[in-house]
């Protein structure tokens, strides 16, 4: 017998709690992290999600001010407040991050994703998803006989919805960028 | 003006202005260059290690026995490799280290050139930083920065990987003074508003207690004096993680032992029952917690510790003050006199009676024999034969690690080198060598399991090479103990390949290093073999052949709370809850 109460032959051995104690909602926010730009600084910033078991919905980044050499990392993710929280904090004690800015926690910002969307179809279809793209202020950037690309720009849910309504009228390909955000006001 | 340099000669030049005096490494073709210029100098003496993973074990040694940033240089692709469970170690346990490695030219990078590896991708997540320095002109001001990164903060590893054209080019040589730093500045100074809610709760708890960690000796010795004087003002108990271990002296008044897995009961028990918590440098790790929904249930919990991230990581706390162990001590102890040193006198006469009555459960008795050494006895016995010693211990991991944090006392901080967080067997032969290069005249002991000691006994080479006296002072069950001891409790006695099988006769090899082997089975011998031991001036082998069945105790098993310990052998016959778990 042995201090677990486990008997001999038996297979129940689990000597860590696997579940989550914590468990809480899931809270969606988007970060804005301000890191030297120096090669390996991103690669060690995805690495801290990959890591640590922590979402990227979405993730861009580019260099904001060339003669300070700082990028820019626009991260949304996911989790409980706590892990909200951890998140941030081991992003701010990061020797590359001059500053962590949680924008969805720090009042009213906008969101904004580029995507070029291409739709090929003819007749009805082709006529409907032009008048659609125009609904939602998508422009044409590219067009043959039998296709479109639009180019539009919006929160991601816009984004989904036209890609939504594309489906079914010849949705080939889409590419965006990612969430960029910026906190409102001054 | 700036000085013009070769790349190696600025490592070499670095390195003396970061007041480096010793270099753990090895040599190959990505780092002769820097080989050549540490040839021709004599500030820097270079320990020519077995085995790279020993070389990075002996920088974590010797940084952690002076508060200095330890130094390892490796060649490129396995040398770098090699290096990775030692970084993954120190950054576990905050050591501050500096691993040098030599990289292919830049021109051949991404070629799978000879001896190529990514090491600086390889190397990411487990240091504090890294770089690759692609310029001979930023060669000089990273190495400063690395240095600056390893010891701010929590201290780390960090990783220079230089390539060897850069190494060869010349370069201007930026002096430490001038190397950019100010970016990356830990805060050091405690919120004032927060050390006042400390003291606050200080002033009214009724079963307070000072949980301490390695951050109290990361800190430097003031931080030790600070809580010394704050724990003696106050009358408060004090524990301590096993990376804590000398922060509070052993034979202080309020010491109440080690807490954690195998800490002791009347540690765990306070830790569950206080009604304050001050977690001084330490980081709720789940060797200490237990299972998280019952840890500490009643108490609120005040937490020091210099990165932010440490706090509500694992367990949401009252008061959070990101500061410096030592200043936000000596702020917190300023305050709380100038506001009339009060205490709840009455609340902690009662909370002594309590934790008086959990010591008197005797935890760490053990049933000894007259025919075969008891591994703890074997520990108390060393205890004894080298108290006042200016002594350092080393561990490897395992059963003789918890009973060496058990039955060795500490008196004082950097005394105590062991692996912690990563728990890395193979870490304590070369960590002791690295301690004794740095204090000569010192008595350096690893108190070691046969397994773990095998793992880098190839060391006993560097020992005998640079005349390091180091004592190995093996409690050999021929078992990988601590395995067999869970496979006992967790898997039905079922034990998969924890026997130490075909061990070397360590007397003869201990002939074969060159040193000296003592081997003892008979209690009765023990205390001559020890004296023998200590009196040999040089390295020793001690085989000491213990019970190979023991069993540490208390032990709490993983995912359980505090107060689901085990207390001894008989606890195990049983169902927990019964007579073995004594609630509070
Ligand atoms: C590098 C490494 N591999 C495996 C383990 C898992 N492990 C922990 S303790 C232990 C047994 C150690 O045996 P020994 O060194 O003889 O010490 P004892 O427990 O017998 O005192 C093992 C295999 C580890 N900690 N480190
Ligand atoms: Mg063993």
């Amino acid at each position: 017998m042995s201090a677990l109460n486990i008997k001999k032959g038996s297979t129940s051995h689990s000597a860590y709690e696997l579940r989550d104690p914590n468990a809480e909602v899931i809270e969606a926010h988007t970060l804005a992290v301000i890191v030297e730009n120096e090669p390996g600084v991103l690669a060690r910033v995805i690495g801290l999600f990959s890591g640590r078991g922590y979402n990227i919905d979405s993730l861009t980044v580019a260099e904001v001010d060339h003669t300070g050499h700082r990028s820019r990392i626009t991260v949304v993710t996911r989790g409980t407040p706590q892990v909200i929280d951890q998140i941030e904090a081991q992003l701010r004690r990061m020797v590359p991050v001059y500053a962590v800015h949680d924008l969805t926690a720090e009042g009213p910002s906008v969101q904004r994703e580029l995507a070029l969307v291409k739709v090929a179809g003819k007749g009805e279809a082709r006529i409907e998803a032009l008048r659609l793209a125009e609904i939602f202020r998508a422009n044409v950037v590219d067009s043959t006989l039998e296709s479109f690309v639009f180019e539009m720009t919006g929160t991601p849910e816009k984004i989904d919805a036209f890609a939504d309504l594309m489906r079914p009228l010849g949705l080939r390909e889409i590419a965006r960028t990612g969430v960029a955000a910026l906190a409102r006001g001054i | 003006m700036t000085k013009q340099m070769s790349g190696a000669r600025m490592v070499v030049q670095a390195l003396k202005d970061q007041g480096v005096e010793v270099v753990f490494g090895y040599p190959g073709g990505a780092v002769l260059p820097i080989y050549d210029e540490i040839f021709q100098q004599n500030d820097i003496r270079h320990v020519l290690v077995r085995h790279e993973q020993g070389a990075v074990h002996m920088a974590e040694g010797y940084a952690r026995s002076t508060g200095k940033v330890g130094v390892a240089l490796v060649t490129s692709g396995p040398g770098a490799t090699n290096a990775v469970t030692g970084l993954t170690d120190a950054l576990l346990d905050s050591i501050p280290i500096l691993v040098i490695s030599g990289q292919v030219p830049t021109f051949m990078i991404g070629t799978d050139g000879f001896q190529e590896a990514d090491t600086v991708g390889i190397t990411r997540p487990c240091t504090k930083m890294n770089w690759l320095v692609k310029d001979t002109n930023r060669l000089a001001e990273t190495i400063h920065q690395a240095f600056h990164v390893s010891r701010s903060g929590r201290p780390g590893p960090v990783l220079v990987d230089i390539p060897k054209d850069v190494q060869f080019a010349l370069g201007d040589y930026t002096p430490m003074e001038k190397a950019k730093t100010d970016h990356y500045q830990p805060r050091m100074k405690g919120d004032e508003a927060a050390i006042t809610r400390m003291v606050e709760m200080m002033e009214t708890a009724e079963r307070p207690l000072f949980y301490t960690g390695g951050g109290v000796i990361n800190s430097g010795p003031g931080a030790s004096a600070l809580l010394r004087e704050f724990v003696a003002a106050t009358g408060f108990p004090v524990t301590s993680t096993l990376m804590g271990l000398g922060a509070y002296p052993a034979s202080g008044k309020s010491w109440i032992g080690m807490l954690g897995m195998h800490g002791l009961y009347e540690a765990n028990l306070a830790m569950h029952g206080c009604d304050l918590m001050i977690n001084v440098g330490a980081r709720f790790d789940d060797r200490i917690t237990g299972r998280i929904k019952d840890f500490s249930p009643h108490s609120k919990k005040i937490h020091i510790d210099i990165d932010p991230s440490s706090i509500n990581k694992v367990i949401r706390v009252d008061v959070g003050i990101v500061g410096d162990v030592g200043h936000v001590l000596e702020e917190a102890l300023h305050l709380w006199k100038t506001r009339g040193a009060r205490v709840n006198r009455e609340g902690l006469a009662k909370w002594w009676k309590q934790i008086a009555e959990w010591q008197a459960v005797k935890c760490l008795t053990y049933k000894n024999s007259t025919k075969v050494i008891k591994p703890q006895y074997a520990l108390q016995r060393l205890e004894a034969l080298t108290k006042g010693m200016d002594r350092y211990i080393t561990t490897e991991v395992g059963q003789h690690q918890m009973w060496a944090a058990q039955f060795l006392g500490f008196e004082d901080p950097n005394r105590w080198m062991t692996s912690g967080g990563l728990g890395t067997m193979g870490y304590g032969l070369p960590a002791s060598i690295g301690v004794q290069i740095a204090h000569p005249d010192a008595l350096v002991i690893n108190v070691a399991g046969e397994a773990s000691w095998l793992m880098n006994m190839q060391e006993m080479g560097t020992a005998m090479q640079f005349r390091a006296p180091v004592k190995q002072f093996i409690l050999n069950n021929e078992r990988l103990g601590m395995v067999r001891q869970w496979q006992e409790l967790l898997h039905g006695e079922r034990y998969s390949s924890s026997w130490s099988e075909s061990l070397p006769d360590f007397v003869k090899l201990a002939e074969a290093f060159g040193c000296k082997g003592i081997r003892i089975d008979d209690p009765a011998d023990l205390d001559e073999a020890i004296k023998e031991m200590l009196a040999y001036n040089g390295p020793v082998i001690f085989d000491c052949r213990v019970e190979k069945h023991e069993n540490c105790f208390p032990m709490i098993p993983s995912g359980k709370p505090h107060n689901e310990m085990l207390l001894g052998d008989a606890d195990t016959q049983g169902v927990i809850g019964a007579k073995g778990a004594v609630l509070v």
